[in-house]
Order: structure tokens, then C-alpha cells, then sequence
């Protein structure tokens, strides 16, 4: 069976990519699934930092297209998972390192050995996106509910289209359903409105995701089921083919109730 | 204090001024019109127009309509208001 190969990307840098990704990798392989998860921002190494693994590296993306290494020396074997694979980048390269080609057959010799490819791209839409882009059988672009990150996600979703390697689906992250309340955030249907792509999943703001950075124990490790966690393991599930029912963030209260039926739009 | 403001009607939320915002700027960026080409289409509008009927120059308005993948110009022309006698 070959694998499935997932590009996240955003646009906007700072959105919650490679958090996405390392909770995504986590969370397939408690699923049983084969996961290797490939950090392509080559020069601004940082998936590893989130997995918990940058001590473990030994050799790199760049070490593996160069020929300096097998690709199996490359891959960093979690510490929890023995099904879960971290392909590190290099640090002291840059993105011309790469082509879309040396990622497609990165992609195709890791294949038919595991089930989920998930691809973290840099930021931007330069080279370092086209490349990411290049293996992927499916892509996730992550947005906030923020008038930046929206705008950009809109450029990435023409510019997959433009490539006809879409569908993209999309993930909402940091949402904050207080402000969303107010009136003062960007709503789930509004981002989708405007950006007129399918929904993957809403990712609500979680003090929680930075301690997690911290220690580099993804989220969806930890059993204190706070509402992000939970987010990621269904988007994880959907992408496994199961169908998930999206979660209510927090009940309108009679105040947000009457505060619509005041101003309905 | 802001959401009596809101509530009168005087103030919009934050998140519908954002949506507002995005809706036009998405809507540039996917066609490449800028907003100074747009002004210049309304005042080449206005003088082709003009040519032919009598307008309000004042109240013309080109503006984008934005609805998923379906973008639209659409020029709002208000004809001059006839007088009778004149």
C-alpha cells in the first residue's frame, strides 16, 4: 500500500504549521498508523524541537538528496511511537538545497513502508512551498481567523489551484470563541465564506500547545482532553477516512443568543 | 461601553469590519485589479457613457461583487434626473 502523502502549508509563517504537524504525526501513530513526518523548512529547522527529538539527529533532508546518507539513516525514530518517523531538515542550508523533484522521490522511496507522508512546508510561497507541494496527494493550508493569515491563505489556495494539485482543505487555528462571541474575531463560516474551501478542522487557542512546545510532548499525548488536543485528534481521524462530527468550542450563552437575534447578520 | 455603541448601531464589530475588508481585498488580489485601475475604468466608463446619455458623474459607483469563486464588476450608473422645460 503505497503511503498518503499531506503538504501543510499556510502562507502566513507563525500560524501553527509545524504544530499541526508534529500533533497530526502523534496523533496517527496512536492510531497504529506508519507516520513519517518530513520538517522542509530547510534553514529554520524546528519540528524536531516540537516532537521532542532534536538530540536524536544525526543526518538530514539535505544529507539524503546530496547522497552523504541512506534515507533510513536519516529518519529520527520517535521515542514514543517505534512507527513514527521524524525526517529532519538541514539548519545550516538553504532552501536552494531542494527541488520539487528531490521531494517526489523522497515521497516515493518512503512510500510503500508507511501510511501517512505529512509534509511541513516552510512559509511563503517561494521555492521552499513549491517543493513541499511538489509530492503531495493532499493538502491542509492552516489559517488564523485574522485578516493576514486569511489574505495569504486565499494567494496559497490560487496558487495549489493554479498547480491543479488541490483540493486543499483547510484548518482553522487559534480560534478564540470568547472573542468570536463579541463579534470581535473572524468566525468559522466567515473564513470559510470567504476562502471557499472544505473544512478539515477548527483548532481553538490553547495556552496548553505552548507548554507542550516547551517540553516537546505534543498535546494529543497529554490526558487532560482540553478542547485542542481534542481538535487535532479529530483532524487526524478525518484524514484516516473516518467521518468526525465538528465540535461545538462553547455553547452561546443567553447573552450571545440575544445579542444575534438583535443584530441577525 | 463599546457594545451599546454596537447595539445602536453606530459601531460595527471588529470580526464583520475584518470580513468586510477581506471580501474586498480577496477580490483584488484574485483578479489583479487594483484600486487604481478600477478608478480609472470608472472614469473611462463615465465618459463613453456620457456620450451617448446623460448621467450622474457624481454617483457612479465600479465596484466589486464577491460570492465564493464567482467574481463580478459591477458598475452602478445613475442616470441624470430630468427636468421638464429645461
Amino acid at each position: 500500500m503505497a503511503a498518503k502523502v499531506l503538504t501543510v502549508t499556510s502562507g502566513k509563517g507563525g500560524v501553527g504549521k509545524t504544530t499541526l504537524v508534529a500533533n497530526l504525526g502523534v496523533a496517527l501513530a496512536m492510531q497504529g498508523k506508519r507516520v513519517v513526518v518530513i520538517d522542509a523548512d530547510v534553514g529554520l529547522r524546528n519540528l524536531d524541537m516540537m516532537l521532542g527529538l532534536e538530540n536524536r539527529i544525526v543526518y538530514d533532508l539535505v544529507d539524503v538528496i546530496e547522497g552523504r546518507c541512506r534515507l533510513r539513516q536519516a529518519l529520527v525514530r520517535d521515542k514514543r511511537f517505534p512507527d513514527l518517523f521524524l525526517l529532519p531538515a538541514a539548519q545550516t542550508r538553504d532552501k536552494s538545497a531542494v527541488s520539487p523533484e528531490d521531494m517526489v522521490q523522497v515521497c516515493e522511496q518512503l512510500s510503500d513502508r508507511h501510511d501517512f507522508i505529512i509534509v511541513d512546508s516552510p512559509a511563503g510561497i517561494e521555492e521552499g512551498f513549491r517543493y513541499a507541494i511538489a509530492p503531495a496527494d493532499e493538502i491542509i493550508i492552516v489559517t488564523n481567523p485574522e485578516v493576514a493569515a486569511v489574505r495569504d491563505a486565499d494567494r496559497v489556495v490560487g496558487l495549489i489551484e493554479a498547480e491543479e494539485k488541490g483540493p486543499a482543505r483547510l484548518v482553522i487555528n487559534r480560534l478564540r470563541p470568547e472573542m468570536v462571541k463579541r463579534g470581535e474575531m473572524l468566525d468559522v463560516d466567515d473564513v470559510i465564506e470567504l476562502l471557499a474551501i472544505e473544512l478539515i478542522g477548527v483548532v481553538p487557542e490553547d495556552r496548553n500547545i505552548l507548554v507542550a512546545a516547551n517540553r516537546g510532548q505534543p498535546l494529543v499525548l497529554s490526558n487532560n482532553h482540553s478542547l485542542a488536543g481534542k481538535a487535532f485528534h479529530n483532524i487526524a481521524r478525518r484524514l484516516a477516512g473516518e467521518e468526525v462530527p465538528f465540535q461545538t468550542l462553547q455553547e452561546p450563552g443567553l447573552f450571545g443568543r440575544l445579542f444575534r437575534f438583535v443584530r441577525p447578520e | 461601553m463599546k457594545f451599546f455603541e454596537r447595539l445602536m448601531g453606530r459601531r460595527a464589530a471588529s470580526g464583520t469590519v475584518a470580513k468586510e475588508r477581506l471580501r474586498l481585498v480577496l477580490a483584488h488580489d484574485r483578479t489583479s485589479i487594483s484600486p487604481a485601475l478600477l478608478d480609472t475604468l470608472k472614469d473611462e466608463i463615465i465618459s463613453v457613457i456620457s456620450r451617448h446619455i446623460a448621467i450622474e458623474p457624481d454617483g457612479v459607483q465600479v465596484t466589486f461583487s464577491q460570492r465564493a469563486h464567482e467574481t463580478r464588476l459591477v458598475a452602478d450608473i445613475p442616470l441624470a434626473s430630468r427636468r421638464r422645460g429645461r
